[in-house]
C-alpha cells in the first residue's frame, strides 16, 4: 500500500499541451501512470502520445472517474485550473507550477480545504509511489526513475524536488526501498506540508520510516516538531537539515522561494533544536541518514 | 518587492489613510522649510532608528547639515539615495497594525498592538500578550466587523475603536488588492487632537503578482526593480546575473559571493544548500555559493564557470548537484570543461570533484574522463563529493 496515490489513481493533466507537460506525459506513461486525459482549452480533440485532450475537465469528470489532476499552465492561470478541477469534484491537485502570486495559492488551498481535496504544491516535481504510479514530473525518464527509487517501506517528505530523488537513490543504494515520496514545492505558502503528511505515513502499514528534507525559512520544521511532541508518532523520522550556513545571513534568498532567514525565524539552528527536543532523529551529513533509519527502526 | 517608506506613503494615502506631510530629497536637492521635522534615511532594512537613519532636526542650517549627513552614511551596508523630510508629529499615543500570509494556517493573518513603535519580533518576545492577531476566510474577504472584533478584543472602546478599525479595514483590503506579503504600518500615531496617521509603512509586494499591478507604475511612479534590498549586490553577482540572461533555458547566475577559495557551481535548490554545508563541514572555504538547474545551456555553464574562476584567489571549481532528471549531465560537464580551457587551465587540476548523476550519465562522464576529470556518480553521496573537493 501507499499513501496518497497508488497504481489505479486516474489522473489527468492540465495544460498537456505545454512543452514540460509533453514529456513528463510520456515519462508518466511510460512508468505506468494511468493518465486519463489532458485539458487545454482551445485543443480540445488534439493527442499527446495517446493521451485525449479535452477543453474543460468537466468532458471527462462526466463520463469517468478521475482521482488526480497535475496542474502545468502558467502561473496566471493556475488559479482558474485549480478551481475548474476542484469543482469538478478532483480529490488530489499536484500543482506544479512555480511562481504563482501568493494570493492565488491561498484562495486555490482554501477552497480545497472546504471541499476536503488535498493540494500538493505549488513548486512541486509531484510524487511517487515506486513501481506503482507517479505524479508529475519527479525522477524524470521512466529508466531514471527505476535506478532512483525502488518499492519499500521508507516515506519522504522533501522541501526540494531535485532531493526527493537523491534520498531515494540513497536509500536504494542502501537496500532500503521507499512507500511514498513526495516533493511538497519551495514556495512559502504550499497545500500540504510536513504536519499534514507525517499522520498519512504514521496510519500506513506499509511505511516503516520517514525522511524529510529540510531548509531554512518559514516554520514547516517547527510545526511538525510540535505536532510530534503532541502526538503519538511511532515510527522514526530522520531530518536531514540543509543551509546551515544561511542563519547568519537574514533577508537574503537561496534556492527555493522559501528559503530566507527573517532575523531569528527560520534559522536551521531552531529547526534542529526543535527537532531534537521533539525525539525527531537529525542527520549531521547525508550519508548517515540509512543508518539512523536502520538503528530506529523496529526489525520486522 | 520591498518598497521604500516613502513609496509606500504615496499609496496609503488613495486608501484613505493619512501620512505626515512632508519631501522626498534626492542628493543635491534643498528644501524649503524651517519648520521642526523628522529627516528619514530610505534604505529597504529595518532598524534605521538605531543605525542613526531618523534625525529630529529644527532650524533650516540643521536640515541641510543632517542631510548632507545622511547622505554620505551608508545605512546596514546599503547606500542612501534619498530622505523624506516630515512634519514633526506630536504624538499621544502609537499602535502596531499589521497583515501577512501565514505559512502555518495558510491564509492571511492580521495583527494588531496597542503597544506600538517597536519592532515586531521585540514585542512578541517582550510582552506576546499585546499582540492580538486573527486569521480570514480569503475568499469571503475581510469585513469591517472583523477588524473590529480584533481591536475590541485588545481592549479600546468608543472612537479609539471606531476609527483604528476602520483603519485597518483599509489597510487589510489595500493588502489583499496590492497582492502584497506584508503590509505594516507602525508606528500609527494617534495625534494630541485625536487624528490617526501613519508614521511608518513597510510594504512587500509579490514579485510573482507583479505583472498584475502596473497601477503601481502608472498611478504611484513606482518602478519595477531587482532584488529584495537588505544586501548590496557585488559586481561578482551582477555579472553572473547577466550570464543567467543570456538565453532563457535553465538557471545559471544565481550567484552570492562570500570570501573563500573554492569556486562552487551546485545545484539545484536543495542540493546546493546541503553541498555548501558539506564543503564548509568539511573544512573548504566556498568562494561563492551559486545555483544551477532546470538544464541550463552549454554556453551559460561555459561563462559562469569562467566567471566564478577568474575571481582573484580561486584556483579550483567543485561541481556537485544531486540525480538530476531535467538536467543534463553531458551539457554541465561540457559547459565546465569549455570554461576551464577557455581560461587556458588544465581541466584535470581546476576542477576539483565534478558529482552529477542522473539524465545522460554516460555520456558525460565520457567527456570527463577523456580530460582525466575526477567525477563520481550515483554512489558516492554529495557529502562524500564535497570531502574529496576539500
Amino acid at each position: 500500500m501507499a499513501i496518497i496515490a497508488d497504481k489505479d489513481t486516474r489522473m489527468i493533466i492540465q495544460g498537456i499541451t505545454g512543452r514540460e507537460a509533453v514529456t513528463f506525459t510520456r515519462d508518466l506513461l511510460d512508468y505506468g501512470s494511468k493518465v486519463v486525459g489532458g485539458i487545454t482549452p482551445g485543443k480540445g480533440g488534439w493527442e499527446v502520445h495517446g493521451v485525449p485532450v479535452y477543453d474543460c475537465v468537466r468532458q471527462i469528470t462526466k463520463n469517468e472517474r478521475v482521482d488526480a489532476s497535475i496542474i502545468s499552465v502558467p502561473p496566471a492561470f493556475v488559479r482558474g485550473a485549480a478551481f475548474e478541477a476542484l469543482d469538478n469534484g478532483i480529490k488530489l491537485l499536484v500543482i506544479v507550477t512555480e511562481r504563482i502570486p501568493r494570493r492565488d495559492v491561498v484562495d486555490i488551498i482554501t477552497h480545497g480545504h472546504k471541499l476536503g481535496s488535498r493540494i500538493i504544491g505549488p513548486n512541486s516535481l509531484g510524487l511517487i509511489c515506486p513501481h506503482k504510479t507517479k505524479l508529475g514530473m519527479i525522477g524524470g525518464r521512466a529508466e531514471d526513475v527505476k535506478r532512483a527509487y525502488s518499492p519499500g517501506n521508507i516515506g519522504i517528505i522533501s522541501r526540494s524536488g531535485g532531493m526527493t530523488t537523491e534520498i531515494a537513490n540513497l536509500l536504494t543504494l542502501n537496500g532500503l526501498g521507499q512507500s511514498t515520496c513526495i516533493s511538497v514545492g519551495g514556495d512559502p505558502i504550499i497545500g500540504s506540508t510536513f504536519v499534514d503528511l507525517i499522520p498519512l505515513f504514521q496510519a500506513d502499514p506499509e511505511t516503516h520510516g520517514v525522511v524529510i528534507f529540510c531548509e531554512p525559512g518559514g516554520t514547516a520544521e517547527e510545526d511538525l516538531a510540535e505536532y510530534v511532541k503532541a502526538n503519538k508518532v511511532a515510527k522514526p523520522i530522520v531530518a536531514f537539515v540543509a543551509g546551515r550556513f544561511a542563519d547568519s545571513m537574514s533577508g537574503v534568498r537561496f534556492g527555493h522561494a522559501a528559503v530566507m532567514v527573517e532575523g531569528n525565524r527560520g534559522t536551521t539552528r531552531g529547526k534542529v533544536q526543535a527537532f531534537l527536543e521533539a525525539g525527531i532523529l537529525v542527520a549531521e551529513d547525508f550519508s548517515a541518514i540509512p543508518q539512523l533509519l536502520t538503528q530506529n527502526m523496529p526489525t520486522h | 518587492m520591498r518598497l521604500y517608506e516613502y513609496e509606500a506613503k504615496k499609496i496609503l494615502p488613495s486608501r484613505g489613510i493619512a501620512v505626515p506631510r512632508g519631501q522626498v530629497l534626492s542628493p543635491g536637492e534643498k528644501i524649503d522649510t524651517s519648520r521642526p521635522g523628522v529627516l528619514k534615511a530610505q534604505v529597504l532594512s529595518g532598524g534605521r532608528q538605531k543605525a542613526g537613519g531618523v534625525v529630529i532636526v529644527s532650524g533650516p542650517d540643521q536640515i541641510a547639515d543632517t542631510v548632507q549627513a545622511l547622505f554620505q552614511k551608508p545605512i546596514h551596508g546599503l547606500p542612501v539615495t534619498k530622505i523624506i523630510w516630515e512634519e514633526f508629529i506630536e504624538v499621544e499615543r502609537e499602535f502596531f497594525l499589521g497583515a501577512i500570509y501565514d505559512s502555518s494556517r495558510k491564509s492571511p493573518l492580521v495583527f494588531f498592538s496597542p503597544e506600538g513603535g517597536v519592532e515586531v519580533e521585540l514585542l512578541t518576545e517582550k510582552d506576546p500578550g499585546r499582540l492580538f492577531y486573527r486569521d480570514f476566510d480569503i475568499l469571503q474577504g475581510f469585513s469591517e466587523y472583523q477588524a473590529r472584533e480584533l481591536i475590541a478584543e485588545a481592549g479600546l472602546q468608543g472612537s479609539e475603536l471606531l476609527k483604528i478599525s476602520d483603519i485597518l479595514y483599509r489597510m487589510v483590503s489595500l493588502f489583499l488588492d496590492l497582492d502584497a506579503t506584508i503590509l505594516e504600518i507602525n508606528p500609527l500615531a494617534q495625534t494630541k487632537d485625536g487624528n490617526y496617521i501613519a508614521l511608518d509603512c513597510h510594504i512587500d509586494i509579490d514579485d510573482d503578482a507583479l505583472y498584475r499591478h502596473k497601477e503601481l507604475e502608472t498611478q504611484f511612479g513606482i518602478l519595477k526593480r531587482e532584488g529584495g534590498g537588505g544586501r548590496q549586490v557585488t559586481e561578482l553577482e551582477r555579472q553572473a546575473a547577466a550570464i543567467d540572461n543570456l538565453d532563457h533555458r535553465g538557471v545559471a547566475g544565481r550567484v552570492i559571493e562570500f570570501d573563500g577559495n573554492l569556486a562552487l557551481l551546485i545545484g539545484g535548490g536543495g542540493a546546493s544548500l546541503a553541498a555548501f554545508d558539506a564543503i564548509r563541514r568539511h573544512g573548504g572555504r566556498p568562494a561563492n555559493y551559486c545555483e544551477i538547474g532546470g538544464n541550463p545551456t552549454v554556453l551559460k555553464v561555459k561563462e559562469l564557470t569562467k566567471l566564478l574562476l577568474s575571481k582573484p584567489g580561486v584556483e579550483k571549481i567543485a561541481v556537485i548537484m544531486n540525480v538530476v532528471s531535467n538536467t543534463r549531465v553531458d551539457l554541465v560537464a561540457r559547459g565546465v570543461i569549455k570554461g576551464v580551457l577557455e581560461l587556458g587551465r588544465d581541466p584535470a587540476k581546476t576542477i576539483a570533484v565534478f558529482r552529477i548523476p542522473g539524465a545522460w550519465e554516460e555520456e558525460g562522464y565520457k567527456i570527463l574522463a577523456r580530460y582525466g576529470v575526477p567525477y563520481c556518480g550515483r554512489t558516492v553521496s554529495i557529502d562524500e563529493a564535497a570531502k574529496e573537493a576539500v
